[in-house]
This record gives C-alpha cells, structure tokens and sequence, in this order.
C-alpha cells in the first residue's frame, strides 16, 4: 500500500521545523528516519495532512562530547551510533541496545531521536536511556529549549512530554566510561520487536559491583527502571547466586503486556532471568 | 508534487513526484527499474533492498522526496561493462536462489555487509542478512554465496582470477 496524500516539508534549521509545526499543529507529522513512521503511514493508520522532515537539519545530526555528557543529536541514526567510538567508551549500553534493532538497512535509516519520541514500549532505546539517567532537549516556540529527565520523558503507550508545537532536539548521556554494558533482547524471530529487553550497566570495584543501571523493555506501557534492583546489587560479588538474588523482584510492580508472544506472566518471568544475564554480562562474570 | 534530482544507477534523473510516492515505486513506475521489487511492502523481507549514497536501505521504506539530491544504486547497476558484479557471479555458481524473488535485495545487502567487512565469518553473513527473507533456500547456499564473493573479492582472490582468464 502507498500511503495518503500530504504535503511535503523539508525544513533546513530546528526554528524552521518549529514554525513548521506551529503553522501545521494536529494536521502535522514529523518524519525523522521514517522506519517506523512510514509503515503506519502505508497502512494507513495514520493520514497527516503534512509531514515535516528532519532529514536535511544538519544540527540535530552528530555526536560530541560536552565534559561529562554525550551529546547525540536527536536524527543521529542507529548506525552512527554503532560506529561510534565516544559512545562505545562512554555510554556502551546504548552502542550494545542498539545494535539489536531491527536489522542493518533499518539501522542506516532509523534515528535515536526518533525512537525516542515514537516511545514504543517495544521499542530498544528507551530502557538504555532511562538506565543511563539521560537528559532529553527539547525546542519550542521562539527559540526556547527545555531539558527533561528521561525518567519524566516517558509518559504512556507511544506519548512522551514532547508537547504540541515541540521537537527533540538532544540526548544528554552522562558519561558512563568504564562501565560495563549488555542489552539482553528475547526474540522468538530475527530483526523483530523485544517481547522484553533487559538493560544493564554496571560498575564493578574488585569483582564486585559498586554501581549498577537497570531499564526495562516491554514491561510495561513505558521503557521502566528497576531501581530497587540497582540498589539490591550494590556490593553484590559477580556471581549467578547473588546477583540470581538480588534480582529476583525485579518484576515486582510492573505491568507487562499479554499478547501472543507471552502472557503477562511470562514476561515477568523473563525479566527476571534476562535481568540476571544481562547483569552477569554487564559485570564481565 | 515536489521535483526531485536523484542519481539511479549513475544517470541523473529530474522528476515531478507525489510526496507520498515510495522509493521503490519510483525506481519501478517512474523509471522502469523493476530489477528491485516490492516483497512484503511492510519493511520486514529486505527484497527492496537498494543502496542510498552507498549504504542499504529498504526501498518502499523511503520516500522519494527523501532521496533529492542523493546517489540510489539498484541490482541493475551492479554490473559493469556487461560483466556481473562477484556477488552476482557467486549467487549464479553457488545456486544460492530458487524462486529468485529476494534475490535482488539479498545481493544489494549481501554488497553491503562485504563493504563494511570484507572477510566475514558464517555467523557475520548470517546476521548481515537479517533484515532478508528468503523462503526458498533456507539460506545455506546464499550464506555460500556471499562467502564465495568475498574470496573472489579480496585482493588475493581478484588476482588469482585475473591469472585465470589472461
């Protein structure tokens, strides 16, 4: 299927796109790598009457490092990210989520930023985001930008705080150098959507941890973070018995989807097993 | 409708084209490409698969107007001077298709997985072609294929080859 009639934007600056979408409002989309946008447009499940594409502003594309942040401009694809040095070094559990979507002409195309905003709680870039304390940039009308944690990022099923009229500009990621990393993904097939993701960064002293993240994928309408586990595995030695332990209730108090990939107590049973792959993994045990 | 310039298969082209129109139904209604086909049309089979300013994408999940100003290289211009590229020569000698409907992606991405390694192992090729299906085959002869084409690729392999045919 080919998708409705729009019109067609391709603004060159973010004050440009932000006039876009004030002008636009409800009729509006934003097209940033389009791998998840255009399926829904072709199927029709949604028909904007304009679409404003990201792809020709050169400042929301890149990778730098700002003193102890990363900074990712928000249509930096998957595949920048994955050939990225700063962020292997200093954010590896991003480099390690991403490199599991999908498949490589999806990871050409699709934008972290993008991901972000799309906020499918299937989706792979919201539990490292979340695990890694990132900060998301956001520009609004007459050139003014505010910065929301990515634990207020997140609202519900496909909605973040980007409000009307607004645009992901940024992801802030506090450097993370040193820290181990794994992204543990259950697929029943290749190159599809987690039926849950477990991700893990750790900071181990003496092979024990002195640190650790963890974010959640599909568990709920929103990517989640297992604080009350980052906490149980703080000086925890790197072994299966304790951290098999301190992980046990990782999926207490969470809300997972049944659907025909496993019912929702499935799902709290592979939180709790991919938790501890993923920070046995993570810890280098 | 939006003028788009794009570069297909080293010809610029200048068209009026719908914003809506996908990449791969230009290629094939607008240009008659029809080498590059539309497998599932939900960006899941990769049969679509062509490269854009080098690099693969799926086809039907770009829109044309996002390849203004760009370089699209399709399966029709992957040989040269009448000679198949090695990929194409391996998919041939290898019998790495049946129906041959995924072929033409299968060999775009199989060219971009060897772009970026040149020497892959089983499990690299395998996982290079993830985002292809193909439903005849069960891969092992395209996984032999690709493996063939990257011998055939790599300096030792051009050389061994031009001895053969001078």
């Amino acid at each position: 299927m080919i998708p409705a009639q729009f019109d067609y934007l391709a603004p060159t600056s973010v004050a440009d796109a932000v006039a876009a979408l004030a002008e636009h409002g409800d009729e509006a989309k934003v097209l940033a790598g389009g791998q998840s946008l255009l399926p829904i447009l072709r199927m029709r499940l949604n028909a904007p009457g304009v679409v404003i594409d990201l792809g020709r502003i050169p400042e929301l594309q890149g990778i730098s490092e700002d003193g102890d942040h990363l900074v990712i401009g928000a249509m930096t694809t998957y595949a920048a990210v994955l050939a990225s040095e700063s962020v292997g070094a200093h954010a590896a559990l991003l480099s390690k989520a991403v490199a599991t979507v999908a498949d490589p002409q999806i990871r050409h195309r699709g934008t972290v930023g993008g991901a972000l905003v799309h906020a499918d709680p299937a989706g792979d870039v919201g539990a490292p985001a979340l695990a890694l304390g990132a900060e998301l940039v956001i520009a609004g009308a007459d050139g003014s930008t505010r910065t929301v944690a990515a634990e207020d990022f997140f609202e519900d099923l496909f909605t973040t705080a980007v409000g009307e009229g607004e645009l992901l500009t940024q992801i802030r990621i506090p450097k993370h150098t040193g820290w181990g990393a794994h992204y543990e993904k259950f697929v029943r097939v290749s190159h599809q959507w987690s039926i849950v993701g477990v991700a893990a960064t750790v900071r181990s002293e003496g092979g024990s941890i002195a640190e650790a993240r963890v974010g959640l994928t599909n568990m709920g309408s929103t990517p989640l973070r297992a604080r009350s586990v980052e906490e149980a595995l703080v000086g925890q030695p790197a072994t299966d018995e304790a951290v098999r332990a301190a992980v046990a209730s990782v999926a207490e108090g969470t809300n997972p989807p049944s659907d025909l990939n496993g019912d929702a107590d499935y799902r709290k049973h592979l939180a709790t097993v991919l938790t501890r792959r993923a920070v046995l993994a993570a810890a280098g045990a | 409708m939006t003028r788009i310039k794009v570069t297909v298969d080293g010809v610029s082209y200048s068209d009026e084209v719908e914003p809506r129109t996908l990449l791969v139904q230009y290629l094939r209604e607008g240009l008659g490409k029809t080498g590059t086909v539309v497998g599932c049309d939900t960006s899941n089979c990769g049969a679509c698969t062509v490269h854009l300013d080098g690099t693969s994408v799926k086809s039907c999940n770009v829109l044309a107007v996002q390849a203004d100003g760009h370089e699209v290289t399709t399966i029709e211009g992957l040989a040269e001077n009448g000679e198949l590229h090695p990929v194409q020569q391996a998919f041939h000698e290898c019998h790495a298709l049946q129906c041959g409907y995924c072929t033409p992606g299968m060999i775009m991405q199989a060219c971009d997985v060897l772009k970026n390694n040149p020497d892959p192992s089983e499990q690299e090729i395998r996982e290079g072609l993830e985002g292809n299906l193909c439903r005849c085959t069960g891969y092992h002869n395209i996984v032999k294929a690709v493996q063939q084409a990257a011998g055939a690729m790599s300096p030792a392999g051009s050389a061994s080859s031009q001895a053969v045919s001078s």
